[in-house]
């Protein structure tokens, strides 16, 4: 009796220990698909995921700044698997199942190509599996279809667009022929688009003329320099990004283009550290978002600004701002999701209904889940203006102008282009003038 | 007529790059029956030598004219150093198979020479954008060009001629000729066929890492950059016929004035019109432009 009895104790406590083990490493998974290759790996792929194994880091050492600063995710170590986003739609497609079905990840968080994530996020829908877009602008995805299992934590490309518009407006900068070039796929055609529209509202007078569309990874833009210059403009639009930017700027530079025409580049940011003073002075660029050199002043910011400098040795672009606010979106999503069921990891359903609508402090700004249904997100968006600064060695952005999220994008349930057709209906503007941006005075760690 | 001249000047310029690279593609065809996957690879490489040692010779402070003398360098590096290894240590024991063995023994070389060049240099780009401004500009009608564009034009001229000249005026053309014509009866002959193969391969090589090297200043080198390169030179050299030198300059030509016209006439049409030019002249001439209908052997 009593080793029966000394037998069903020790069993029990065995038990105990291995279901303490059990809980104590269970981990939460995320699938993170990013370029670590290819031609958009420098400028987007490869600093998004920096971002993330710095923010990871923090996260699992329980070292960020509240509401992020409860170790993991809600306790759970993070636990990350990196997957390269290059090699095609159909490739993503599988990796996508593969994650889900063989890394059981809870979570995946990825995508730069507008491509790509117009193929995964269907699959992730029908597999009911929990997927994040945290980069690609294409406002076709939440537009055309409806999901409940994929979020977009970042604003989609219209709002660069309008952005650039008004700004030009605001800043009473004077247009009335422009010239554009954008790259031949979804990204750079659908900014095109909002450009246009953009433009016939609040420059109705103003005439577009040459168009060109070469394709992405072009490289070589002697001839698209000579159609810009052949028939000049006063403004010329550009969504071109990575190596594409900066090798136009490279052959647009000396060409005497930016003299010509005041150039625009709505989601030029990224390539400032790397070109340096190869950069003319005066272009006015985006970054897709309050980032980097236009983030607002917050201590959350300059907390992750140091954290990614020291790491990198260079500043954080606009990639890895909207990796941070995808995965602090998630973070607090799933942890609310917890915090309602016992401390235990959220289901898929339970995790989509936690982040569906919710809002959350980035180092960019307040990400709002407001369109599509709360799947999409809308945020604050900055312009300025660059210039070389030769005592502190970078560009500097001046003329730094944030817009109201509910300014430059569209209401609840209005598609964008009915938004831009309908001249901006519902828009609600606050200009904020940035006189002194503490983010833009900063000098990087390098 | 302003029209004009921009589209012959945009194409001529366009085409002189073009020819560099697709030389050395057909040059390698043409003697070893290589379809080089590859090829965009040492472009790349080219690329990325002269990023390292153009950056060398301005931290040593050395004359702006050296950096030219720097890219040449990081050419006949890449053709000396890389070039033999490649031929010797992995290609030489597939020849005599079956050509499209051969095409995926480049292609997976292509993918590991990808990785291998963001192992060295990592994926953060480099610029040595000094050498584009050396040549000055030059206004012609509305449009100020770079000196540079035209230097490649000269340059361009240079190594066709110079190609040319070294396979139809020297006693190593000739044994490169009869090697390229039937590598058995050369063999029988006296003549070292793998010593041939060597050389033509490394200056196949050479030639493309020319182009990377010479186009290195207009852009900033990172990865990816050997996709792009490749399929136009393809297009080219199927063009002109694959192994002819003067069909990769026609071809190149071709290529680069299509595209100019495209771009300033119709741009979406861009790609399109070089395909559609490619369409055009397989329809008619499926061996390309310049290529001898040869005899096969039974």
């Amino acid at each position: 009796m009593i080793t029966t009895l000394a037998r069903r104790a020790l069993t029990a406590s065995v038990l105990a220990l291995l279901s303490h083990n059990a809980f104590a490493q269970e981990t939460f998974k995320i699938g993170i698909v990013s370029f670590l290759s290819g031609q958009a790996a420098e400028s987007f792929g490869i600093p998004a995921v920096n971002g993330a194994k710095v923010l990871v880091d923090a996260f699992n050492k329980g070292q960020a700044p509240a509401p992020y600063n409860k170790p993991g995710i809600g306790g759970m170590p993070i636990e990350v698997i990196y997957v390269d986003e290059a090699g095609g739609a159909t490739k993503q497609v599988q990796e996508l199942r593969n994650l889900y079905e063989r890394d059981k990840v809870d979570v995946v968080v990825g995508y730069v190509g507008s491509g790509d994530c117009l193929a995964v996020a269907p699959v992730a829908e029908e597999l009911k599996k929990f997927l994040i877009l945290y980069d690609c602008g294409t406002p076709r995805i939440f537009e055309d279809n409806t999901f409940r299992y994929v979020f977009r934590t970042a604003a989609h490309a219209t709002m660069d667009n309008v952005s650039m518009a008004r700004y030009l407006k605001a800043r009473n900068i004077p247009v009335k022929t422009f010239n554009l070039i954008n790259q031949d796929y979804a990204w750079g055609q659908d900014s095109r688009k909002d450009f246009i529209l953009s433009m016939t509202n609040l420059y109705p007078d103003a005439k577009a003329g040459v168009d060109q569309l070469p394709k992405f990874g072009a490289g070589q833009y002697g001839t698209e320099i000579s159609a810009l210059m052949s028939q000049p403009a006063d403004l010329v639009h550009s969504s071109l990004w990575g190596g594409d930017l900066q090798a136009f700027v490279l052959q647009a530079g000396p060409r005497g283009l930016f003299k010509k025409s005041q150039v625009v580049l709505t989601a030029g940011d990224h390539v400032l550290p790397g070109l340096g003073e190869k950069m003319p002075d005066g272009t006015i660029l985006g970054a897709r978002g309050a980032y980097g050199l236009m983030a607002p002043p917050s201590p959350l910011n300059t907390w992750f600004w140091d954290l990614y400098s020291k790491a990198n040795n260079v500043y954080p672009v606009q990639a890895p701002y909207r990796m941070a606010q995808a995965l602090m979106g998630l973070k607090l999503a799933a942890e609310k999701a917890m915090a309602a069921n016992k401390g235990k990891k959220p289901s898929t359903e339970v995790l989509a209904a936690s982040l569906r609508g919710s809002e959350w402090m980035s180092p960019g700004g307040k990400i709002r889940m407001a369109l599509s249904n709360g799947q999409q997100a809308i945020q604050d968006s900055a312009i300025g203006r660059t210039q070389w600064d030769a005592t502190k060695k970078m560009v500097v952005l001046n003329d730094i102008q944030r817009f109201d999220a509910e300014c430059v994008n569209p209401p609840l349930n209005v598609k964008s282009e009915d938004w831009l057709k309908s001249g901006f209906a519902g828009a609600k503007c606050d200009a904020k003038p940035a006189a002194a941006a503490k983010a833009a005075d900063k000098k990087p760690a390098k | 007529m302003n029209l004009a001249l921009t589209i012959a000047i945009d194409g001529v310029t366009y085409a002189s790059w073009l020819f560099i690279v697709a030389l050395g593609l057909t040059l390698v065809f043409g003697v070893l029956k290589i379809l080089n996957i590859a090829h965009g690879s040492f472009y790349a490489l080219g690329a990325y030598v002269t990023a390292t040692l153009v950056s060398l010779a301005a931290s040593w402070a050395l004359p702006p004219a050296m950096s030219l003398v720097a890219m040449l360098l990081a050419a006949v590096l890449v053709a000396v150093l890389v070039a033999p290894l490649t031929e010797r240590g992995l290609l030489r024991f597939f020849y005599g198979r079956d050509e499209v063995l051969l095409v995926l023994v480049t292609y997976a070389m292509f993918l590991m020479m990808e990785d291998l060049t963001k192992l060295i240099w990592g994926a953060n780009p480099f610029y040595v954008s000094e050498p584009y401004g050396m040549f000055g500009n030059i206004d012609i009608g509305n449009q100020t060009y770079v000196g540079y564009d035209f230097m490649l034009v000269a340059l361009a001229l240079v190594v066709g001629l110079g190609v040319w000249w070294g396979l139809n005026r020297t006693r190593f053309g000739k044994i490169v000729t009869a090697v390229i014509h039937s590598a058995e009866v050369a063999s029988s002959m006296g003549i070292q066929v793998s010593r041939v193969y060597m050389l033509a391969f490394a200056v196949g090589i050479f030639l493309a890492a020319l182009g990377g090297a010479f186009t290195a200043p207009m852009l900033s080198v990172q990865p990816g950059l050997s996709v792009g390169v490749i399929i136009i030179s393809f297009a080219v050299v199927i063009i002109g016929g694959l192994g002819s030198i003067e069909g990769a300059a026609i071809g190149a030509l071709i290529v680069g004035l299509a595209r100019a016209l495209a771009v300033h006439v119709w741009p979406v049409a861009e790609l399109f019109s070089v395909y559609l030019v490619m369409a055009l002249v397989l329809m008619f001439r499926p061996q390309g432009l310049f290529q001898r209908i040869q005899a096969r052997k039974i």
